[in-house]
């Protein structure tokens, strides 16, 4: 890249930045252009539903960075702004009306929340993906008393958690007979439901919410069964889609995401990365989508130095956490559900746990449960065993854990 | 170089030690334990690694 180029990224989340601050890093000196549709310095997503919510933390303690270290990044930051389209060949992006040249494109706009049908209009009922968001229902859980949280994924157990935690009263609704953990599946639904049952949620699954009562505000919800519960506040952690409307007739190809190489290439000078972002992954030949910090990090980082030093990284192996009432869960790698998990290391009384999807005799992915640093000697394990293909996986003695600990 | 950490922001992702186990430890709760807060000249590529993959943000670098 020589120091004339422009490269213009779309999206000022945790990957956009990244990608600014890995290419001053690695040495580029031409022109950054970050432009965003939030009109916050770019913050961090994974706290929002877990110590933001709480109110442990200010929204300020989300911040990716402080003012001093984005100013030294000279980069021209564009916040409250949309791109609305992308011409690949003539290379410009459309910001408020606005062409924007580039040499180099890159696109992290991430996912937007999915948000309830039927609902427009109703106060009291959220979703939770923004700063914006969190602020909004924070607010609203300062006099509230009764929440439902709809959603069977980690992002529903989270808001769970965290309104316990304000001391509210939580029912949790999934539309799935199991609780979800990204990539993880529903290996640890047994565990994860008795944690909620253990502190004080409603947790019902297997059930759809037909109805959401209330004139102005929402008041209850109705479940499949004719259930009603009484609510104050309804989140609703549904899911989310990745926010490609604007490049819908560039030419990109979409298909729940915009597709792209194992490098992120998805069209000539243009990349994408992060949430919004189906990487070729070639170890399995599958295009993957995940919704995770550090892999929209690791692209970021990769796209990067692919464009400042003509290198390409590693593929990127999925990492994950999350936090439920102190319960501390990672999971690095893959996790069939097929394959049942086999415990590799424990306390007594299964408090603590690491175990691993192992498939002919290949460890596929770690998870911990409490127990980081055992969970973090198993990753190293993996890792090491896959650096040297057709030697010595680490040995594994153990049970299955979904029986053990269930 | 210096290195600082923010351990009330740490989520004990372990990325640090991982990348620079001679500069960072965790403690039985997964917390970042710095071991070394002026690296010398041969760990100083791993600091900036582990910087870069934290989660947290939680470790800082003043070259």
């Amino acid at each position: 890249m020589d120091d004339a180029a422009r490269i213009v990224i779309v999206g000022a989340s945790v990957a956009g930045l990244t990608t600014a601050e890995t290419l001053r890093a690695e040495g580029f000196a031409g022109s950054i252009t970050l432009i965003g549709d939030e009109t916050h310095a770019p913050y961090s997503r994974p706290p929002l539903s877990k110590h933001v919510l709480t109110g442990e933390w200010t929204p300020e303690q989300a911040d990716l960075s402080d003012p001093i270290e984005l100013a030294a990044l000279n980069l021209t930051l564009i916040q409250g702004a949309r791109a609305t389209s992308l011409d690949i060949r003539g290379h410009t992006v459309t910001v408020g009306g606005e062409a924007i040249s580039y040499d180099t494109l890159v696109i992290a706009t991430g996912v937007a929340a999915r948000r309830m049908a039927g609902t427009e209009g109703l106060a009291g009922v959220y979703s939770l993906r923004t700063l914006d968001d969190v602020v909004a229902l924070r607010k609203e859980l300062a006099t509230a008393k009764r929440v439902v949280v709809i959603g069977a994924g980690v992002l529903g157990s989270e808001i769970a958690a965290a309104t316990r935690k304000r001391g509210l009263e939580v029912a949790l609704i999934g539309r799935t007979s199991e609780l979800r953990l990204g990539q993880v599946g529903s290996h640890l639904s047994p565990l994860i439901a008795a944690l909620h049952r253990e502190n004080g949620v409603d947790l019902r699954l297997g059930f759809d919410v037909t109805e959401v009562i209330g004139e102005d505000h929402v008041s209850a919800i109705v479940l499949s069964d004719g259930t009603v519960i009484p609510a104050d506040v309804v989140v609703a952690a549904i899911g989310s889609l990745p926010a490609t409307e604007w490049v819908s007739d560039s030419g990109l190809e979409l298909s729940d995401g915009i597709v792209c190489d194992s490098n992120g290439l998805a069209a000539p000078d243009v990349y994408a990365i992060g949430d919004v972002a189906r990487w070729r992954d070639d170890l399995t030949a599958a295009s993957t989508r995940a919704e995770h910090h550090l892999k929209a990090t690791e692209q970021a980082q990769a796209v990067a130095r692919l464009l400042v030093t003509g290198e390409e990284s590693p593929a990127v192996v999925p990492f994950f956490w999350s936090e439920l009432y102190g319960t501390k869960i990672q999971a690095y790698g893959r996790f069939p559900a097929v394959v049942p998990l086999t415990t590799i290391a424990s306390e007594p009384g299964g408090a603590r746990f690491v175990a691993a999807s192992v498939q002919d005799g290949q460890v596929l992915g770690v998870v911990g449960w409490n127990m980081p640093r055992d969970f973090r000697l198993a990753r190293a394990d993996m890792v090491a065993a896959a650096e040297k293909p057709q030697s010595t996986q680490p040995e594994l003695v153990g049970s299955e854990t979904g029986s053990q600990h269930a | 170089m210096q290195i600082t950490v923010n351990t009330p922001a740490c989520v004990g992702a372990g990325q640090c030690v991982m990348a620079a186990g001679e500069l960072f430890d965790q403690d039985d709760d997964g917390i970042v334990m710095l071991l070394e807060d002026s690296p010398d000249a041969a760990q100083q590529a791993g600091a900036r690694r582990a910087a870069s993959l934290c989660p947290a943000r939680a470790i800082k670098i003043a070259e």
